[in-house]
């Protein structure tokens, strides 16, 4: 057995170099940005390679979530909010769709299949710069409808300058606060059925936090001094259209593989049941493909939060209107050489990224416990 | 094949589907005309249609212009995409094979790795290189791609290897082979296919990098990305040049999709479903 035990020894020592690697260049590499996000990086003298840092605390976010010179980020952060959720809602649901359309196993299944992923092969820079000239004014896009017989399009779709669902920044603790009752409230109806102590602690403490943001507003401070207005600038549709054509045919590869695992025994089962190709899909196959959808969601969610090659191909860096923080970051750092908002910044995404990744592999870890 | 008759419900279901395929080809095919006009031909409202004269002399152009951060992109990505994979190897045997205590919670936090977004090592990763002379060369960059890449292979790996039998391990070890030689005599012959999965997807990963080769390159080791994005970038381009590089530096992998898709999409659900 001392062979065995020495064995033990040499695979240990052969994961020790990608441990030490990982550890230092992942997590050492995360604890330097905190840092950094809470120093000045040296005030003038932050050129020089060690610069002398001077410890700050949290200046650096409050000066990015209330300052004067936050706004740029803010407005960056509410599009990376709205392109979140519109990537997400279009790159699932697009994605399902053509899933179900081909899971009726069409003629030329394959060429469709291919169609459908090969931009996912392709590089943002790529992909950036032709749906670029795809989305110029009077041309590519805006022009199709002429072919029909109809009058082109007018949207400026990368330079348009209009917002809408815009809110008030000063009110942003009390619409944060708005959305945890929402949450509550849903999480209480989802369990109403199942669990009804646990529905009902949901349901109350959700319409307690409502009612309470309703009725005294105005104890919750304002989150910056003056009225400063936020809202989904038009211009991100643009890049929005691009990345769903992109990925879409991501969550339908994942879709498929999760229809073409479902026993055939099964889906027999539900059509004798009486169950109509929609029901089926709606009440055993999309239920069943619960996990595929999360991950999903998660990897989708963890692109759009990193989005910087296909807004810098399609817009450039300097373009307000269609700001990301993951742009600002790099922006601020590289060409403004402030490292130390840009690391505030980069951990702002970093803690967004985390509270969605974390339980995500916290729970695949206890999975595989189980088995 | 049962003959199928035509009823409303498939006529829609083809006519969906085309809608959709043209959809999804309407860029491929707006680069390729715009690439093969003269520049002069080139103009919006006539975007769409094919050109009147072929003009091949673009992609000559492109390829002229792009070709220094083609060799860079090819040699980064060969050199990359071979370390990452044989360490992710290695590292994949020892996580499904040797387990040892904690070596689940190695596992997940080396996943963590995969997930986090790449600004928040950005700033770090440029003062190591930096201090490291590694700076604004093609090593340092290949170095970071090793170490973010470590992550991916290793779970592609430790997925493929749990599919080897444990008692194929096993009895090797009764015949007296140690770590090493199991690996080189029963699990390396076995792992190919696992080598041709991770690789690929490495190699389409970081030949697409964009945010690490503008930010750790200095110009003569700028990647295609970077040298598109230059070529693209500025307003008053005539568009057939930056779509002839397009489609130059897509073309890697696009055949690597093409011809080996199927490998290819291994790849991509390995990174969200598990087994």
């Amino acid at each position: 057995m001392r062979e065995a035990s020495r064995d033990r020894i040499k695979a240990f020592l052969t994961l020790l170099p990608s441990m030490i690697l990982v550890g230092v260049f992942v997590y050492g590499f995360i604890g330097n940005t905190i840092w950094t996000s809470m120093t000045d990086w040296g005030g003038m003298g932050a050129l020089a390679l060690d610069p002398e840092k001077n410890f700050v605390g949290l200046a650096n976010y409050v000066e990015l979530f209330t300052g004067f010179l936050g706004s740029g980020f803010r407005q960056d952060l509410v599009n990376a909010v709205y392109y979140s959720l519109m990537l997400l809602g279009g790159a699932v649901g697009l994605g399902m769709f053509i899933a179900i359309l081909l899971d009726r196993k069409p003629r030329g299944e394959d060429l469709l299949r291919t169609i459908f992923l090969y931009p996912m092969s392709l590089s943002f820079i790529v992909s950036g710069t032709i749906w670029r000239w795809l989305l110029a004014p009077q041309g590519g896009v805006n022009v199709l409808p002429t072919y029909f017989g109809l009058e082109p399009l007018t949207f400026d779709w990368l330079s348009s300058r209009s917002a809408i669902l815009v809110f008030n920044w000063q009110d942003i603790l009390r619409i944060l606060l708005y959305g945890v009752s929402l949450v509550c409230i849903l999480a209480g109806v989802a369990v109403l059925r199942k669990n009804r102590r646990k529905a009902m602690r949901r349901l109350a403490s959700g319409v307690a936090v409502g009612l309470f943001v309703w009725l005294f507003g105005d104890v919750v401070p304002d989150a910056y001094m003056m009225r400063e207005e936020h809202g989904f600038n038009l211009a991100t549709l643009g890049i929005i259209m691009a990345t769903i054509w992109q990925y879409s045919g991501y969550t339908m590869a994942l879709y498929l593989a999760g229809f073409n695992g479902i026993s055939q025994d099964l889906r027999d089962a539900a059509m004798l049941d009486g169950a109509s190709a929609a029901g089926y899909y709606r009440h055993v196959a999309i239920p069943m493909l619960k996990p595929i959808t999360i991950s999903a969601v998660i990897i989708l969610s963890h692109i759009s939060l990193k989005m910087f090659d296909l807004i810098f191909a399609m817009t450039g860096p300097d373009n307000a209107e269609t700001g990301h923080p993951a742009l600002n970051m790099y922006l601020t750092t590289f060409r403004a050489n402030e490292f130390a908002t840009g690391a505030a910044i980069a951990i702002v995404l970093f803690l967004i990224a985390a509270t969605f990744i974390v339980p995500y592999l916290v729970s695949q870890y206890r999975e595989r416990g189980r088995r | 094949m049962k003959r199928r008759a035509i009823t409303p419900g498939s006529v829609l279901l083809y006519a969906t589907l085309t809608l959709l395929a043209l959809f999804f080809l309407m860029p491929a095919y707006m680069a390729a005309v715009t690439a093969l006009k003269l520049p002069q031909d080139i103009s919006l409202p006539t975007s769409w249609e094919w050109p009147a004269t072929l003009n091949w002399a673009s992609f000559s152009q492109a390829i002229e212009l792009l070709k220094p951060n083609f060799i860079n992109s090819l040699i980064l990505t060969v050199t990359a995409t071979i370390g990452s994979t044989v360490l992710g190897s290695l590292n994949g045997y020892v996580f499904s094979k040797w387990k040892f205590a904690g070596s689940e919670i190695v596992f997940t936090l080396f996943l963590f790795g995969m997930f986090i977004p790449y600004q928040v090592i950005l700033i770090p990763l440029f003062q190591t290189l930096r201090a490291m002379h590694l700076y604004g060369g093609l090593p340092g960059l290949i170095l970071a791609h090793i170490v973010y890449g470590l992550p991916i292979t290793s779970l592609i790996f430790r997925n493929f290897y749990a599919q080897i039998p444990t008692a194929l391990v096993e009895s090797a070890r009764l015949d007296g082979a140690g770590f090493f030689s199991i690996y080189l005599r029963v699990v390396f012959p076995l792992s190919i296919p696992g080598f041709v999965v991770t690789s690929l997807w490495q190699f389409t990963q970081i030949w697409n990098e964009f945010l690490w080769g503008i930010c750790l390159t200095r110009h003569a080791d700028n990647p295609i990305t970077v040298g598109l994005a230059q070529l693209a970038g500025g307003q008053a381009v005539s568009w057939n040049l930056p779509m002839a590089g397009s489609i130059m530096a897509a073309v890697p992998v696009l055949c690597i999709y093409i011809f080996l898709g199927r490998y290819f999409i291994r790849g991509l659900l390995a990174g969200s479903v598990k087994e």
